[in-house]
């Protein structure tokens, strides 16, 4: 069974971490630090209100950067019959779906919190906030790919699908949003314990609800 | 492969609002092959799916005894990929196994991605896939789609080998499938 993981894992990686045609983790990367340098030209060489807004920022670019894959995260392999493959070796769809989300999560979560330090830097963010920052994109991000592999399953084979998934994972992402950046203000520690167990919750489930989305999509 | 079968008993198969066929029934055991006959939508491919557990059966039951194998128009191979690197995928899951790379000639393929494939050379990568699972059921669904002459000829060699190795081949195909012995199942005298 281990072999059938590795090999899922690193199918999943070379797909969605390197990438081929869609860009890989380079292009949620790349539309962050966008975000994190885009946002000073429009507020103005502030430094404070930049500092004190901050961190809120990189947290909605985080979320937004983390919806950009979700089209290719499942859909392609219903279409091209990969989950009946596996459907047929026992292998279900809660053990792949399981796989994808920690792939997800690999291929957004740490390039991103890479990509914050740059981006503390562009928004002026002092030390302590960083560290909160990354400390919250580190206990947030892991929900954030179990709700977009989730929503991914539910919305595969759907016309319109991806920008459907994109609508569906903003509303359900608003906790995960609510606690990380709430914890750099007045909220701290129990803000970033929130957003853990936010991100625990989702995790728990998303196997179990991609998986019987996936199965359904199949049909 | 020992003791493969498949019993299939009074199946019906709905799809939408309309039943397809009813009352089928069937039985293979080792070494047997069976086409099934039909003209388009008239529910080959919804038969075989049902037989693979992967669709569910509107009234009747399926019993599959041993591992299920199947190709229809699905390849299930990255398209990015090259060849060899998509097939090397399938043989992580299966465990390695001699794929007969050679004699389907894809061979000098293996650097080519996928979706520069033939639909001829495709099929006959999905042949290789089905071949490295070691399946004791062979599913197939328009195999000869696409296929030239010399590769109809070797598809039906492969699934000869297979059924005289104790395994057990249904073909879903509107074209004529050489293969001695094998027995025909038209389905429109099924039809609902």
């Amino acid at each position: 069974m281990s072999r059938r993981v590795m090999a899922l894992l690193r199918r999943d990686l070379t797909r969605l971490l390197l990438g081929g045609r869609g860009g890989g983790a380079v292009l949620p990367v790349l539309f962050f630090l966008s975000v994190a340098m885009l946002y000073p030209f429009a507020v103005g060489p502030d430094a404070p209100l930049l500092a004190r807004t901050g961190g809120g920022v990189i947290w909605v670019a985080a979320l937004l950067a983390a919806i950009l894959p979700l089209d290719r995260l499942v859909e392609p392999d219903i279409e091209m019959g990969m989950f009946d493959q596996w459907a047929l070796r026992g292998i279900t769809e809660e053990l792949v779906i399981a796989v994808r989300v920690l792939a997800h999560w690999l291929s957004f979560g740490p390039p991103l919190m890479l990509a914050a330090l740059p981006a503390a830097a562009l928004l002026g963010l002092d030390g302590n906030t960083l560290r909160i920052v990354e400390i919250g994109l580190l206990a947030g991000t892991p929900g954030l790919a179990a709700l977009g592999v989730t929503v991914a399953a539910l919305t595969a084979g759907l016309r319109g699908g991806a920008a459907l998934s994109g609508l569906l994972v903003i509303p359900m992402a608003v906790p995960i949003l609510i606690f990380g950046a709430g914890s750099l203000g007045m909220g701290g520690e129990s803000g970033l314990a929130l957003t853990g167990a936010a991100s625990l919750v989702l995790l728990a489930i998303a196997p179990f609800a991609g998986g019987a989305a996936a199965r359904a999509a199949r049909g | 492969m020992q003791g493969a079968a498949v019993s299939v008993t009074d199946l019906a198969c709905r799809r939408g609002d309309r039943v397809l066929f009813r009352r089928l029934s069937l039985r293979l055991a080792a070494g047997e092959a069976l086409q099934i006959a039909g003209h388009n939508g008239i529910g080959k491919s919804s038969l075989l799916r049902i037989v693979a557990g992967l669709a569910p059966a509107f009234a009747g039951s399926v019993e599959v005894n041993g591992t299920i194998g199947l190709i229809d128009e699905r390849h299930a191979l990255d398209p990015v990929q090259p060849l060899g690197k998509a097939l090397a995928f399938w043989q992580h899951i299966d465990g390695a196994a001699d794929n007969e790379l050679a004699r389907l000639g894809l061979s000098d393929l293996l650097d080519v991605p996928v979706r520069y494939l033939s639909t001829g050379q495709k099929k006959r990568a999905a042949l290789a896939r089905l071949i490295g699972q070691k399946a004791s059921v062979w599913l197939l669904d328009e195999p000869l789609n696409g296929l030239d002459v010399h590769a109809v000829e070797l598809t039906e060699t492969l699934v000869a080998e297979h059924c005289a190795a104790g395994g057990i081949a249904l073909v879903a195909s509107h074209q004529p499938f050489a293969l001695p012995g094998m027995g025909r199942l038209a389905l429109a005298e099924y039809a609902a």
